[in-house]
């Protein structure tokens, strides 16, 4: 019964956001106030943008990459913000997203507290750093940005393609770290039917690995889930499912550090934030939904492509090559 | 499946918890972003940057936005909250101050467990994250 009226709720404040976002359109479609290029309304993007961020957040939950690493090199390549603005939204997307998805994983035991957390204070940390870091060569030469982010979003691509995930990896002894921070767990997997149990090992060298991915998450306004999968699973032998929540909640607390900076420096505008948080905050609930019966193997493929074309394409504008538009 | 077993396939209380609050912040932050996205939008209050000018400037740097819009940084957009465009900063800032809260609570409940590692790191994670909050960090330059 109760269920029933909190899904109820939930549908209506769905309807309600659709409809609140759609607004701009109904509303001032009379005015055609129009940008500097004379093409398009003010309204345009923002309305665009939603439906755009609507699917990067199932995209991105399916794959356990914040919505950060999807839509910045998007976002930057074919819509018309400063790189400043998408980074410092960026960073709020992932976090929405990742903040929309946690109690989900944390309730089903995916995602993994303890694992989580001395892990985000180092990524957390350093996020800052990192932020700090991209605001300034972006101060210098946005190009230098641009450029980066593609080399680095291509990067991500290679990566996710040549590494070897493992579903369960097998961990025979567990490290003095990993044993005194107590980070092991158990979780029910619904496509095996069964209870995989779980443990780290080179705890040390991925809790080092955490302080570049941190750097980098806010230089770029990335989120970190394409570097946060891999040392967890490969180099951690956390299981892939596990990996992929608890990154997806690790999000949550290392962009938000990140998100703080750029906020405390301007580079969040309402119109193009809030579309952008509320489309992948949707996506992101029914990213979730899938999570628990998708065969990962799949939306990996799925996201290489698209990060690939991505990178590709924050490299051609950083240089201003115009080969992809 | 034994009982033991059953046990530990269930998330921990601090779990729980966690997700309980960050379940009403989240739907609290929706709520509010869109309610006063919507007095933004419907211009209920005026705002201090008109949206025509926003789509004209949202292609140039941080810096020469704030200048041109007259718009601050840090915790200034505070003294601005009866703008429609500036309301908005109540979501953002709700959003961003959720995992802090989530924070001081898995504290408390470190601190009962005497579970002493956890609960520095709970701590320190407290620190980095009010610090990146406080503006200290970041707001100047231009």
């Amino acid at each position: 019964m109760l269920n029933t009226r909190v899904a109820s709720a939930r549908w209506s404040l769905v309807s309600l956001m659709v409809f609140i976002l759609s607004c701009p359109a109904a509303v001032f479609a009379a005015e055609q106030a129009t940008t500097d290029s004379g093409s398009k309304p003010w309204w345009f993007w923002p309305l665009v943008l939603f439906v755009f961020c609507l699917v990067l957040g199932v995209l991105a939950v399916m794959a356990g990459v914040g919505g950060g690493v999807l839509y910045v090199p998007l976002v930057s390549g074919f819509f018309p913000f400063h790189i400043d603005f998408v980074r410092g939204v960026g960073l709020m997307v992932a976090l929405a997203g990742a903040l929309a998805a946690g109690p989900g994983l944390l309730r089903r035991n995916l995602a993994n507290l303890r694992l989580a957390l001395p892990v985000a204070l180092i990524a957390s940390a350093c996020s800052i750093l990192g932020a700090m870091l991209g605001l300034y060569l972006s101060a210098l030469n946005p190009d230098i940005i641009q450029v980066c982010l593609g080399a680095t979003i291509f990067g991500i691509a290679m990566l996710l393609l040549f590494s070897k995930n493992t579903e369960k990896p097998v961990v025979t002894k567990q490290d003095a770290i990993g044993l005194a921070l107590g980070l092991r767990g158990a979780y029910w997997d619904d496509g095996a039917r069964e209870s995989v149990e779980w443990k780290t090992h080179r705890t040390l060298a991925g809790l080092i690995m955490f302080i570049l991915i941190g750097v980098l998450a806010g230089m770029f306004g990335l989120g970190a889930g394409w570097a946060n999968v891999p040392v967890l699973n490969i180099l951690m032998g956390v299981p892939l499912k596990v990996s992929v929540a608890t990154s997806k909640f690790l999000l949550s607390i290392t962009d938000t550090s990140a998100a703080w900076i750029y906020m405390n420096r301007g580079c969040i505008i309402p119109l193009i934030g809030v579309p952008s948080i509320v489309g992948l905050m949707l996506g992101s609930l029914i990213g979730v939904k899938i999570l628990a019966v998708a065969k990962p193997k799949i939306i990996r493929y799925m996201v290489i492509g698209v990060l690939l074309f991505a990178g590709l394409k924050a490299i051609d504008k950083g240089l201003g090559l115009g080969f992809l538009g | 499946m034994d009982t033991q077993d059953k046990q530990a396939l269930q998330p921990s209380q601090d779990q729980i918890i966690y997700a309980n609050l960050l379940v009403i912040g989240v739907w609290a932050g929706i709520f509010i972003m869109l309610v006063t996205y919507s007095i933004y939008l419907f211009e209920l209050l005026p705002a201090h940057v008109d949206t025509s000018l926003i789509a004209k400037v949202w292609n140039k740097g941080v810096g020469e936005y704030l200048e041109i819009t007259h718009s601050p940084h840090g915790w200034g957009w505070v003294g601005l909250l009866a703008k429609g465009d500036f309301l908005n900063y109540i979501g953002f800032t709700l959003l961003g101050l959720m995992t802090l809260l989530c924070f001081i609570v898995l504290l408390r409940g470190y601190l009962r467990q005497k579970n002493w590692i956890f609960s520095i790191i709970a701590f320190l994670e407290i620190l980095v994250l009010s610090l990146a909050a406080s503006g200290i960090l970041g707001t100047g330059g231009h």
